[in-house]
């Protein structure tokens, strides 16, 4: 026999006038490695037709639809119903602007935080279509890969203890997307360029080690190591 | 009405979309871009593979060049094809993959020395050369002559996303995300903008521009089971066939990929194989080298995922609560590769299905993965028929990819027709004038308007939902890799009564805002169309040619059917109008493509008789002018030196 699922979820529609938000409670009978896309799609055909989400690639991929899942922040996408208890409590991300029941607006957040941090290569160098690239070390390549595998969904910051007290924070993934540059040989922004940048309290002086964003990372991004990059980088600036 | 003017309007947050805003501002125009979602989940973020392009940097890449990958592309497209549509992607392709370097792509590069690799499934060393160390590396993709396929580990799509949407917020493109695109507004064959939709409070805007951009990806949704991000519903080709003048080309070509995993659909990149990943049947055979000795595993997609089912169909498929399927075996690829080079495999095995791909084995089955079809336009990206629209990437039928495209040919082929296609928008714009016409504007709204007043507050009783399975189900049953006769009559028949239901359907909910149920609701009658148009087409042709087999017309026939599909469908008419066009110019003659088998029906008359009819004929049906003349980009048998110094 299988399980009956309840799934208690926030509900709140900003567009409607007088919309209190409060928990909505659907039963669903459970099926073998159902996913919360799965499971949130037929609740949404079947029982809550306005029920708002998020998901664009359905795996693992694109990071849409991150959202608090029994009280942590991951992709529900990837977490099986097998893997939580008989009642699943959904409720937004915290922190990013609420566009409507688990729906939340980490587009424009993330544009925002790019468009701060500058976030492309820095570079007086033309392209030349006619000339071969420019080499890179493979180990280098990888490096920045690393990095750059960073899917934007909001886990690292919903899940942090400045960010909710500091909303000025550019959060793991600021200071993520800042290792990524920092790491580029491409990119010919210099030490001071950088530290003013990053030595501030919303960059590298606003985290307070609690590393919860570690934690709940869904791409397991090697965040303590381009962490401690960034703080011996600014270090070694600052005595300069 | 909110009226929002721009001298560039591109529809499409993904790589196509973006690298022609990139072109466009960087000529000073003033630029928008719509999106679905925000532009970095767009799906070319799921692409994982990598990129085609003839750099011939790695060993294994040695004696490559846009000829080669020419020849590769021609071949597996199956003829069908324009060739030199494929050239001018060969020809640029490199200079694309080094333009991304330069905007900061970090991609894998050449290590020198020795490298234990698999070739055709056994291990080999290969050495590389230390003079080629630190350029742009490839890997083995399936249909080619040479490794050629530029990556990123295997998340190629996500770098090259990421990358181009910092050269959006350099150079200060506004995205509107959440926002979509439901009729484009036109009079006297110009279009000028597109009614719009927001997503976040259900508001209708007018966004007006000199031009229009269409790269809003494939239909692959349509079929349901599919590879394809949920929002890959046709909504730009929709936006193209609701004109009633603007054709879609080759619709029937729908590519199914060889390795979706079991269940979920979730694809595993063609990369698995390219690195030395075998398929394996029930008792664990590697079945691909009896069917297909030369290419093996790595034989173009539609002619792998044929086999596949056919072996299937054998009873050598393995049985499981959710199908037929077979095996994916990355084992022998060890954990170092499958945790770096294959890392986003890695966690989609692990997390969706459970399986650990270094010690078991994957269930995969052939799955709905690319649209080859779409909206036909000429060589500079310009729609037939309507000036002022463009379209390109996986919405357009450009058409560098007949009836199969390669892999890494798609997302190659964003980048570079983003760069050509884009030169010649901002060409347009810079000539063209702005028309604000408001009242048209408002015309065009008044129609979307009264279609959501009927669906919120009509007597309609059909379910949104059911319909979108219902059409699913068919095209996966009857329009999939085989294909009949009487299936396809089937198919026709019952799309087209679901054709006629789309429009009783009623939503549940008038909650403004969102409303996702009135979001599809709006998609559905465009859904169906589609569908039938695909089935319609399918069914009509009758032969096989890359990814369309006919089961009752097994043969590629050169004699009849050497054409592209063009469908329209006229405004308030019952049925679409079918009409046929040359590929284009041929500069390699039809042959065998070296895989696949199968039988050919040769061309009636000579190439020269074919090539001359090429311009007139497309002209005929509505092709706008190109900037240069037909055949102009295309070497005249450059192939010959290629194929005469291999003999």
């Amino acid at each position: 026999m299988g399980r009956t699922l309840t799934f208690k979820i926030f509900r709140y529609n900003p567009t409607l006038e007088n919309d209190q938000a409060h928990i909505e409670a659907y039963r669903l009978e459970e099926l073998p490695r159902l996913n919360l896309f799965s499971a949130l799609n037929m609740i949404r055909e079947q029982q809550a037709p306005d029920l708002m989400f998020d998901f664009v690639c359905r795996a693992g991929i694109c990071g849409s639809c991150a959202m608090m899942i029994n009280g942590r922040p991951t992709l529900a996408c990837r977490t099986l119903t097998s893997d939580l208890p008989d009642t699943i409590e959904l409720f937004p991300l915290p922190f990013f602007k609420l566009l409507g029941d688990l729906s939340v607006d980490t587009g424009v957040w993330f544009r925002a935080m790019g468009e701060h941090l500058e976030s492309w290569i820095h570079t007086q160098k033309e392209f030349n279509p006619e000339a071969q690239e420019e080499r890179m070390d493979n180990e280098t390549a990888i490096k920045i890969y690393d990095s750059e595998r960073c899917i934007e969904c909001g886990c690292c910051i919903a899940g942090c203890a400045t960010a909710q007290v500091y909303p000025d924070f550019i959060g793991a993934a600021g200071l993520n997307r800042i290792g990524r540059f920092l790491f580029d040989p491409r990119d010919e922004r210099g030490d001071q360029e950088w530290f003013e940048l990053v030595s501030t309290d919303e960059g590298i002086f606003g985290c307070i080690g609690m590393m919860a964003c570690d934690d709940v990372c869904p791409k397991d991004l090697p965040l303590l190591e381009v962490f401690s990059y960034i703080r011996r980088k600014v270090t070694a600036m600052a005595v300069k | 009405m909110r009226v929002i003017t721009s001298d560039v309007l591109i529809i499409g947050a993904g790589l196509a979309g973006e690298r022609t805003a990139i072109a466009c501002a960087k000529e000073g125009l003033d630029t928008m871009i719509l999106s679905l979602v925000p532009s970095r989940r767009s799906h070319s973020s799921a692409a994982q593979g990598g990129m085609q392009a003839s750099l011939g940097n790695s060993v294994m890449g040695k004696g490559d060049n846009p000829t080669v990958h020419w020849l590769d592309t021609v071949k597996g497209s199956d003829w069908g094809c324009d060739q030199e549509v494929a050239r001018i992607f060969a020809d640029n392709a490199p200079i694309a993959m080094r333009e991304m370097a330069h905007f900061g792509v970090p991609w894998n590069r050449v290590k020198g020395g020795k490298q234990q690799v698999f070739i055709k499934g056994k291990k080999a060393t290969i050495e590389e050369d230390h003079a080629t160390e630190g350029l742009i590396t490839a890997r083995a993709f399936g249909g080619t002559a040479k490794w050629r396929t530029c990556y990123t580990a295997d998340g190629t799509g996500h770098t090259v996303l990421y990358t181009m949407d910092n050269m959006v917020l350099q150079l200060g493109i506004p995205v509107h995300d959440r926002m979509e695109a439901l009729r484009l507004i036109h009079h006297d064959s110009r279009c000028i903008g597109a009614v719009v939709r927001s997503l976040r409070d259900g508001e209708l805007r007018a966004y007006i521009a000199k031009a229009t951009v269409i790269a809003t990806g494939g239909y692959g949704r349509i079929y349901g089971e599919s590879t394809n991000a949920v929002i890959n519903e046709g909504s730009g080709s929709w936006l193209a066939l609701q004109t009633g003048i603007v054709p879609l080309g080759n619709m029937e070509a729908v590519q199914v990929h060889p390795t979706g995993i079991v269940p979920t659909d979730i694809l595993v990149t063609e990369g698995c194989r390219g690195d030395g990943g075998l398929l394996l049947d029930v008792d664990e055979y590697r079945f691909m080298p009896d069917y297909e000795p030369e290419k093996m595993e790595l034989a173009s997609r539609d002619v792998v995922s044929r086999r596949m089912k056919e072996h299937i169909l054998k009873g050598k498929g393995v049985q499981s609560d959710y199908g037929e399927h077979l095996w994916l075996d990355l084992r022998h690829l060890g954990e170092r590769h499958l945790t770096t080079k294959l890392r986003e495999v890695y966690d989609i095995c692990m997390y969706f299905i459970g399986v650990n791909p270094i010690t078991e084995l994957v269930p995969v089955r052939p799955t709905q993965h690319y649209s080859m079809g779409g909206i036909r336009v000429n060589k500079d990206g310009q729609a037939y028929n309507l000036k002022g629209l463009f379209a390109l990437g996986e919405a357009a039928c450009w058409d560098m990819h007949g009836f199969n495209r390669l892999g890494g040919n798609s997302l190659a082929e964003t980048v570079v027709a983003g760069m050509i296609v884009g030169k010649q928008v901002a060409k347009y714009s810079k000539k063209a004038e702005l028309n604000i016409e408001v009242t048209l504007a408002e015309e065009t709204a008044h129609i979307e308007r009264q279609k959501i007043d009927k669906l919120v507050n009509g007597t309609g009783k059909e379910n949104v939902y059911q319909l979108r399975d219902e059409i699913g189900r068919l095209l996966t049953k009857y329009v999939h890799i085989f294909r009949t006769g009487e299936g396809l009559q089937t198919a026709t028949a019952e799309l087209k009564k679901i054709v006629a239901r789309t429009g009783d359907v009623k939503v549940r909910t008038s909650a403004p805002g969102m409303n996702p149920e009135l979001s599809i609701a709006l998609r559905i009658e465009g859904m169906a169309k589609q569908a039938y148009v695909i089935a319609k087409g399918a069914l009509d042709r009758t032969e096989s040619r890359g990814a369309h087999f006919r089961e009752d017309y097994p043969a590629r026939n050169d004699a009849n059917w050497l054409n592209r599909t063009l469908v329209r469908w006229p405004v308030a008419a019952e049925e679409p109008q079918f009409e046929y066009e040359p590929v284009g110019l041929l500069d390699l003659p039809p042959g065998d493509r070296g895989y696949g088998g199968g039988q050919m029906i040769a061309m009636e008359i000579s190439i020269a008789d074919y090539n001359r009819k090429v311009d007139s004929e497309q002209s005929v049906k509505g092709r706008l002018e190109p900037s240069e003349p037909t055949g102009a980009k295309l070497p005249k048998e450059a192939w010959r030196a290629e194929l005469e110094g291999k003999e």
